[in-house]
């Protein structure tokens, strides 16, 4: 697979999810910085964490109308698979390329820590090889980590099957539904807020292999 | 030249988190009295335009297009003619 890391002003997580994709599952894997545009097709563009444009005006917003973005909506026009962690979400959302927003966490603190996650929907393609209360623990690390999104939206998303991973026994940031990550109507466009590119290894726990197994299972 | 004076705030319908903080400090400090806060943002965009309906107009597409997250916050605007 050819993948492609868009990496903005602000984005600090480029390398980690490169060495996963390279590393983990041998995709070739491109630098784009935002200025430029998508040079050729990927199967996949990740957004990847970090604080965009200094997180200026709301997360993810500034970020939005940076060049690359340009071809990601074309990329995604054309079916391509895009996936967004924490303040690539929040660019997704910010973009209209997934519904509903991030905004403060409920107690106004930046939370770094693993937490827990079960899959969302039971029929969500992305987690089909998760039994339903399959435990992984992945961390989180945002101020800005809250969904939000009106009820008909959350309505639709959970008749959809389009809800990604919900926080297990504790919400950590307030986010509707215990919504941790959502998908598109079509399953190729998916954001998440906790970090599953920090949990590869022996010493920081592995349980992000089961999120990438899944989602390339797709 | 005019100036769009913009407040962006959080939809009623959403919990604001720093205007909880802030109405649980008012407490703290015995301001019994209050008993909601809400928090937003304050923008001033000067612009040229030619006339008060054009410059409405384009503060208007600014707030929709960027200034503002519809899904989870409103805005009003005020706009005035500058005197150079």
């Amino acid at each position: 697979m050819k993948s492609a890391v868009i990496v903005f002003p602000g984005s600090n997580c480029d390398k980690d999810i490169a060495y996963v994709l390279k590393t983990f599952y041998h995709h070739k894997v491109d630098m784009v910085w935002h200025k430029t545009q998508l040079s050729q097709k990927y199967d996949l563009v990740v957004l990847p964490g970090g604080f965009s444009y200094g997180d200026y005006l709301r997360c993810g917003a500034i970020a939005r109308f940076s060049p690359a973005m340009k071809s990601v909506l074309e990329h995604a026009k054309r079916g391509g698979r895009i996936l967004g962690i924490c303040n690539g979400f929040q660019i997704l959302t910010e973009s209209g390329l997934l519904p509903g927003t991030l905004f403060k966490n409920t107690n106004l603190k930046h939370i770094c820590k693993n937490i827990q996650l079960v899959k969302g929907s039971q029929n969500n393609p992305l987690t089909s090889k998760l039994q339903p209360k399959q435990v992984l623990t992945i961390p989180i690390s945002h101020g800005e980590g809250n969904y939000y999104a009106d009820p008909d939206t959350v309505k639709q998303l959970k008749e959809e099957n389009r809800i990604l991973y919900r926080y297990y026994k504790e919400n950590p940031n307030g986010s509707v539904e215990d919504i941790a990550g959502i998908t598109s109507s079509d399953f190729k466009i998916a954001g998440l807020m906790p970090h599953p590119e920090r949990a590869m290894e022996n010493w920081t726990g592995t349980d992000g292999k089961l999120f990438f197994d899944n989602f390339f299972e797709f | 030249m005019f100036i769009g004076k913009i407040n962006v705030t959080l939809k009623e319908s959403v919990l604001d988190p720093q205007g909880q903080a802030v109405m649980k400090a008012l407490h703290d400090m015995g301001e019994g009295s209050v008993k909601d806060v809400r928090i937003g943002k304050y923008i001033e965009v000067k612009l040229l335009a030619n006339s008060q309906s054009d410059a409405e107009e384009q503060i208007n597409r600014f707030c929709k297009n960027l200034l503002v997250n519809q899904v989870i916050e409103t805005y009003s605007y005020h706009v005035e003619k500058l005197e150079v």
